[in-house]
């Protein structure tokens, strides 16, 4: 073998491994749930990381839950590296010893100094995972079906005889129990207390009852603005964001009732033994710092996490409409409020989807 | 004669190839490797029924009574508590191993996953045992007052059964909870209250749906695959296409395009408004519910019972019927007593296609079934995407797969599988 040939060979075969290498560090693969969510990430979080890292972003969509990344876990096959998920499922997968822990100290602090730990809202922060947005289950109405009396809290949902009309609510026991507790005229403070108790449970259930038959039940996020747009109910609860984006991009006449929303978080986790951990961590660190988390609201109606995040929300992406009232977070959408109690539904998810199961049957 | 045959055996046992080895021995090797082809050919079928099929079936059943991890967990537990007999509450010894390992659980973080387990049994366990463990590196003997004393609950006897109990790696805990059972405090197997029985009316459900589906099924499809073997074959094959079209179309499209026709706002209501048959405020309610999930799963499934129909019927010459006229027969008697009987084993074969995968349908349901119209295997799909509680969606499935069986074997028993015919 003459020396060129050996060289070209050597320069042939480090330049495979050598790309195989970059290959292998350079690909994140983030998990989100899809559509304009996770349009709205790829906008504000993948591509300004990939331009400033070179870490190429590779995005999936799935459709919430920790079934996928148990089965992963279990099986040591684990192929992602960044899971959005919501709090709860945040909560059990750390328990359950599915997820990496995260150290809050790799979070960069605010621009004014303060540290990252004190920066994000309560509960934002947990053992395994850091929150990035803040999105809230409300309820929304057609306005052509209540042109002279409209709808303004949370009774009035649960009030068919002033405001006919089928109602669509989401199919599980969470978050309609605590909705109609609100209705029934419990402060939002006590509700978890009182569905605690066999007697509240009871209470909400009874509640629920006086509208079982003009409900009308959806699973999926993108079900609600469809039964609003179909005229197949005239109220139905739903994510705001995804009402946002019906009246913001496709015109709809739909308003939102703010009275009694639940807020909820969607945090990133790591499931463990992710390939690119390293990455991962800087990822995280990168999309939920100040500005990124800000810019996310550019594209869709979610809070930032981030208290120092607020004053830099701007304009849609359109640049017409002023993102900032939109915001489950805002002041006067936050009146009646409820923070989802991930700890609450952690104990009792069980046995309250056996009960709302075998309720809806009957 | 029969010498002589005998006499030729004890020959051939005698006689000897070429090589100089039996005959016998030689025509075995020869008929040995034939049947080791013969196995290579199949092999990988076999391998890939092995691993996609029976494999996967065997992971289920056993996961749905093999749960360990609990007293994998508490194993200091499981030794001290296996003494008690379950009148008081359990000994000092027992407490103590139980901070113990409550100590150990928080320290590598298999805390969550053990007080998961109790949480299937009692709601509200979960925490429990995670604010407990929390404090249990704190707590100084006697350990029985001081547990006590940071949480009341570690006084309830139902508590400390459910905990011997599932110290077990082995539970029949999942199939108690897929029949509607569960344990009492003293162990003894009791209904759940009537507001959490859910999984044996979903059962009942499920086969009666399945089962109307089925004669829904006949009903459409016999005059269908009748019309189909007596047409010439050029109108046949039209509507043949016409029956095969849907069927290679997405479930999943031809799932929405039933939305789009039968909700409030669909085509269906929009025309009886239109003929003032209904008034605009009374649109009848024909999807979410259960006659939404029957109509598309008819639909759906209907191929299924018109092809195996057609190919039996299309072997049925039409002399037999005309013979029967000519012989006297009216041409009901004819049909009942002639044509009918030699389609029923496609009947049986396209019956038993229908109700099987109806009784396992998941995402028609799922999207048009609503309240009244979900079947078991969406209860089961959210133990396992939502609960995470495989060990009872294991049982659920097992059931599933058990009832299907005995099915079969039933219409094996009435009818006879050799009767059935796919054409």
């Amino acid at each position: 073998m003459n020396k060129a040939l050996k060289y070209s060979i050597s320069a042939a075969v480090a330049a495979v491994v050598g790309l195989s290498a970059s290959a292998w560090a350079a690909e994140l693969t983030v998990v989100s749930w899809g559509g304009a969510y996770t349009k709205s990430q790829v906008k504000a979080y993948h591509e300004p990381f990939t331009a400033k890292t070179g870490v190429k972003i590779n995005s999936e969509d799935y459709s919430g839950g920790l079934a996928e990344v148990k089965a992963q876990v279990e099986s040591k096959n684990v192929k992602w590296d960044i899971v959005d998920v919501e709090l709860s499922d945040a909560v059990r997968g750390c328990d359950e010893g599915l997820l990496e822990t995260i150290d809050p100290a790799i979070l960069p602090p605010a621009p004014d100094g303060t540290p990252a730990a004190k920066d994000f809202i309560d509960g934002a922060l947990s053992d395994c995972a850091v929150a990035n947005i803040v999105w809230s289950t409300i309820y929304a109405y057609d306005k052509t079906k209540f042109p002279n009396n409209a709808p303004k809290t949370m009774a009035d949902f649960f009030n068919v005889k002033d405001f006919p009309g089928k109602r669509g609510m989401r199919k599980g026991p969470k978050p309609n129990l605590e909705f109609a507790l609100m209705a029934d005229g419990v402060a939002p403070g006590d509700v978890y207390k009182m569905l605690a108790t066999p007697a509240g449970v009871d209470r909400a259930f009874a509640k629920l009852d006086s509208i079982k038959d003009s409900v009308v039940w959806w699973e999926a996020g993108a079900q609600p603005p469809q039964l609003l747009a179909d005229g197949e109910v005239a109220m139905t609860t739903a994510y705001n964001g995804r009402i946002f984006g019906a009246v913001a991009s496709e015109n709809k006449p739909f308003e939102i009732v703010w009275d009694g929303q639940i807020l909820d978080l969607d945090l990133f986790v790591i499931p463990k033994g992710a390939p690119n951990k390293k990455e991962a961590l800087e990822f995280i660190a990168f999309a939920t710092d100040t500005q990124r988390l800000a810019d996310q609201a550019k594209y869709i109606s979610y809070g930032p996490a981030r208290k120092s995040s607020g004053p830099l929300v701007g304009k849609f992406q359109d640049g017409k409409i002023d993102m900032a009232p939109h915001m489950p977070t805002a002041a006067d959408n936050m009146k009646v409020a409820l923070l989802n109690d991930f700890a609450f539904w952690a104990d009792y998810q069980d046995e309250l989807n056996e009960r709302f199961t075998a309720w809806l049957a009957k | 004669m029969v010498d002589t045959a005998l006499n030729t055996t004890s020959v051939a046992d005698g006689l000897l190839t070429d090589d100089g080895k039996s005959l016998k021995a030689k025509l075995a090797l020869a008929t040995r490797r034939n049947k080791l082809r013969a196995f290579l050919l199949v092999a990988p079928l076999l391998v890939f029924i092995l691993v996609t099929f029976l494999w996967p079936i065997g992971v289920m059943l056993y996961r749905s009574v093999y749960s360990p991890n609990f007293g994998e967990t508490f194993y200091r537990t499981a030794i001290a508590i296996k003494d008690w007999d379950g009148k008081d509450l359990p000994s000092e010894d027992v407490f103590a191993a139980f901070v113990a390992d409550l100590v150990q659980a928080k320290k590598d973080r298999t805390i969550g996953k053990a007080g998961t387990r109790i949480n299937y049994e009692i709601s509200g366990a979960r925490s429990l045992f995670t604010s407990s463990a929390r404090k249990a590196k704190k707590l100084e003997p006697p350990y029985k007052e001081a547990l006590i004393g940071v949480k009341e609950q570690w006084g309830e006897r139902n508590l400390w059964s459910t905990i011997k109990r599932l110290t077990g790696s082995y539970t029949a805990s999942f199939y108690l909870a897929s029949l509607d059972r569960r344990y009492n405090k003293d162990n003894q197997i009791v209904t759940q209250p009537e507001e959490r029985q859910i999984y044996l009316p979903l059962f009942l459900r499920t086969f009666w749906i399945g089962g109307l589906v089925m004669v829904f099924c006949i009903i459409l499809g016999y005059p269908i695959a009748y019309l189909l073997s007596i047409l010439p074959l050029r109108t046949s094959n039209l509507l043949m296409i016409m029956v095969l079209l849907p069927f290679w179309t997405s479930l999943l499209v031809r799932t929405t395009a039933w939305i789009a026709i039968l909700q409030r706002e669909g085509i269906v209501n929009d025309v009886l408004v239109f003929l003032r048959i209904i008034s605009d405020e009374n649109r009848i309610q024909m999807i979410y519910n259960q006659a939404g999930t029957i109509i598309a799963m008819t639909h759906i499934l209907l191929p299924f019972m018109v092809l195996p129909l057609y190919s039996v019927m299309k072997t049925i010459p039409p002399s037999y019927m005309r013979a029967a006229r000519s012989l006297g027969a009216t041409q009901f008697t004819a049909f009942t007593r002639v044509y009918m009987p030699q389609t029923l084993p496609g009947v049986g074969a396209g019956s038993v296609l229908v109700f099987i995968l109806a009784i396992g349908y998941y995402i028609t349901p799922a999207l048009v079934g609503g309240r009244t119209g979900t079947l078991i295997s969406n209860v089961i799909a959210g133990h396992m995407q939502k609960s995470l509680n495989w060990g009872l969606a294991a049982a659920l499935g097992s059931l599933l797969l058990a009832s299907v069986l005995v099915l079969y074997w039933l219409y094996n028993k009435i009818v006879g599988v050799d009767k059935m015919k796919f054409g």
